[in-house]
């Protein structure tokens, strides 16, 4: 059994929000072991995302232990990658000027930052527009962009918030296929945060599912469908349907949880 | 080609097709048809409006020959008239010729570019000082909550100020020379631009300064490569007011007390009863102040190159 890269004990995370102290994650304890991919899915407004800033050092947790490689989470840890729900590039820079943005940070000379720069560029597919600014790309080239942004860090630990949420279906099956495919040749552990129980069950070798606020876990399902996959077409494998109907069931009662919760704080 | 099906947003060059060509050369057409009529209609108003201005003063006399003016001098020719008493309104040849002996004879305070330059001389110092210390301090408190929340009393308290009193005691202060208008436009300019870069380091998008973080960016970093460049466009827009406060700040200043600027050219005229004198100064500072809108508009420009064009730029043909 390996060393876990991400390790959650009874982690909670309390807010002072509009209406007094509430709690988004309550008592969440969670391993993941390196070169993992974890899907994490649950009702809208969970705390999903709360999860992965109290694993990336954005966020202290207000109770229990976080640990990244070992140590309990003080800043930001070394070797983290982070993929926000909204674009987080710099509108003011170019294409290849944000992809290097990350090594800059980190001392790397100018030359060298954009070397390294532009083969990333060139991985994610955007080849020839290093010079464009991102208001002239698309959404779903303003998520390669980002994409390459994290990953040309090389992080060992890969946060994604919902990345793909705002995208088309069709871009959105593109760029999860382009994930895998970047993804397979790093040995990077993954934490992927998702509404869309297909989205997780295409990608993730584990999907943990959490119950309506406050979050904690409610199941966690190993997904052994072969790699390296196809998320166009395992989504019609009857392996595929199985397990969603599984994970669904376990699901379908805090989704209906949160509707109510939801209707009880409008009304 | 990409994988994507997307494509930049980035105006296609059309098929080559004859059709093509011709609609785009028509729409280029009605395009320079519209920007003639604007501007012919502007013209037109310009003119008609100095017209009734100069008619109205010259020509119009009242019928019962009474006159409706209490007349602080005994003006024989202007007795009989009324509607627009050029004595009081004066009228646009007057201005005209006011310009004219000023910039071919001089006023008898000086050379008139001794006057337009010591007035540029102290706005623009002020605007410089006042924005640079301006964009400093509005940055800084903008990412020092505690201080911002200790301080916020104060500042709204100093902006309620009706600062451009403050002239007058800078007069006491540093005296009739420059000293004391270039302090007025700095006061006048620093407010302006303190609460835009306020503004701006407060807003930063959270998404972009953690993304920062994430990769690696110090305190430091985070400040001079996304609260700065985030805060500029808040910045560049406070700068055009700026500019003009700060020729204001210098020429109120020189209205109360100078020996050399337009504002004293401006209180020269209000105290001979020269109201062709006050326009005339008036249409310089204008001048002025158009002329660095256009540089201050250049200068935007080439910094957020990296903005997408806003509505009304890429207006649809």
């Amino acid at each position: 059994m390996t060393q876990p890269v991400i390790e959650l004990r009874e982690a909670t995370k309390r807010f002072r929000g509009s209406t007094g102290i509430m709690t988004a994650v309550q008592n969440l304890t969670m391993t993941i072991r390196p070169g993992e991919f974890v899907a994490v899915v649950g009702p809208t407004g969970c705390g999903k995302s709360t999860t992965l800033s109290l694993v990336s050092g954005l966020e202290p947790a207000s109770s229990g232990e976080v640990l990244v490689g070992g140590k309990p989470v003080q800043g930001i840890p070394a070797g983290i990658g982070y993929m926000f729900q909204q674009d987080a590039i710099m509108p003011w820079k170019n294409v290849l000027d944000n992809v290097a943005a990350g090594p800059r940070f980190r001392g790397v000379r100018k030359a060298d930052a954009r070397a390294v720069a532009t083969t990333w560029v060139e991985r994610v597919g955007l080849a020839g527009f290093e010079s464009y600014y991102p208001h002239q790309l698309s959404g779903g080239m303003r998520k390669r962009v980002a994409l390459a942004q994290t990953l040309v860090n090389e992080p060992k630990i890969i946060l994604m918030d919902e990345p793909f949420s705002a995208l088309d279906v069709q871009t959105r099956s593109l760029m999860q296929d382009e994930l895998l495919r970047l993804w397979a040749g790093t040995g990077a552990a993954v934490i992927f945060v998702t509404h869309d129980l297909e989205e997780a069950i295409a990608l993730a070798d584990r999907v943990v599912v959490l119950t309506a606020v406050p979050a904690t876990i409610k199941a966690d399902f190993v997904i052994d469908l072969p790699r390296p996959r196809d998320v166009e077409e395992i989504r019609l494998t009857t392996a595929f349907l199985d397990i969603y109907r599984e994970i669904w069931d376990c699901l379908r009662e805090e989704v209906a949880r949160a509707r109510r919760g939801a209707t009880l704080n409008a009304a | 080609m990409l994988p994507d099906t997307d494509v930049p947003r980035h105006p296609t060059r059309a098929p080559s097709a004859d059709a093509e060509r011709a609609a785009v050369a028509a729409a280029r057409r009605s395009r320079h048809r519209h920007l003639a009529l604007v501007w012919g209609v502007r013209i037109l108003l310009v003119t008609v409006g100095l017209s009734a201005w100069e008619l109205a003063a010259r020509y119009w006399v009242d019928f019962d020959g009474r006159t409706h003016f209490s007349k602080p001098l005994d003006w024989k020719d202007h007795a009989q008239r009324w509607g627009i008493d050029q004595f009081f309104y004066s009228q646009p040849s007057q201005i005209w010729q006011r310009l004219h002996d000023w910039f071919t004879v001089g006023p008898s305070s000086g050379p008139i570019w001794e006057h337009i330059g010591v007035t540029l001389w102290e706005a623009t110092s002020g605007f410089v000082i006042g924005s640079i210390a301006g964009v400093v301090l509005g940055i800084l408190l903008g990412r020092a909550r505690f201080a911002a929340e200790v301080l916020a009393p104060f500042i709204k308290a100093a902006n309620a100020i009706p600062r451009i009193v403050l002239a007058s005691l800078f007069v006491i202060w540093f005296g009739l020379g420059l000293s004391s208008k270039i302090a007025t436009a700095v006061v006048l300019v620093f407010f302006a631009v303190f609460f835009n870069a306020f503004q701006g380091a407060r807003e930063v998008d959270r998404n972009l300064v953690n993304n920062a973080r994430i990769l690696g960016a110090s305190r430091t970093k985070v400040l001079t490569s996304i609260v700065i460049p985030s805060a500029t466009s808040w910045i560049l827009a406070s700068l055009h007011v700026a500019f003009g406060f700060a020729l204001i700040g210098a020429v109120v200043g020189e209205v109360i007390g100078a020996k050399r600027g337009l504002g004293l050219l401006i209180a020269h005229s209000q105290g001979t009863f020269d109201a062709a004198g006050i326009y005339a100064g008036m249409i310089i500072i204008t001048v002025v102040a158009l002329g660095a809108e256009w540089l201050l508009t250049a200068l935007e420009k080439r910094l957020l190159r990296w903005r997408p064009p806003s509505a009304s730029e890429a207006s649809h043909v």
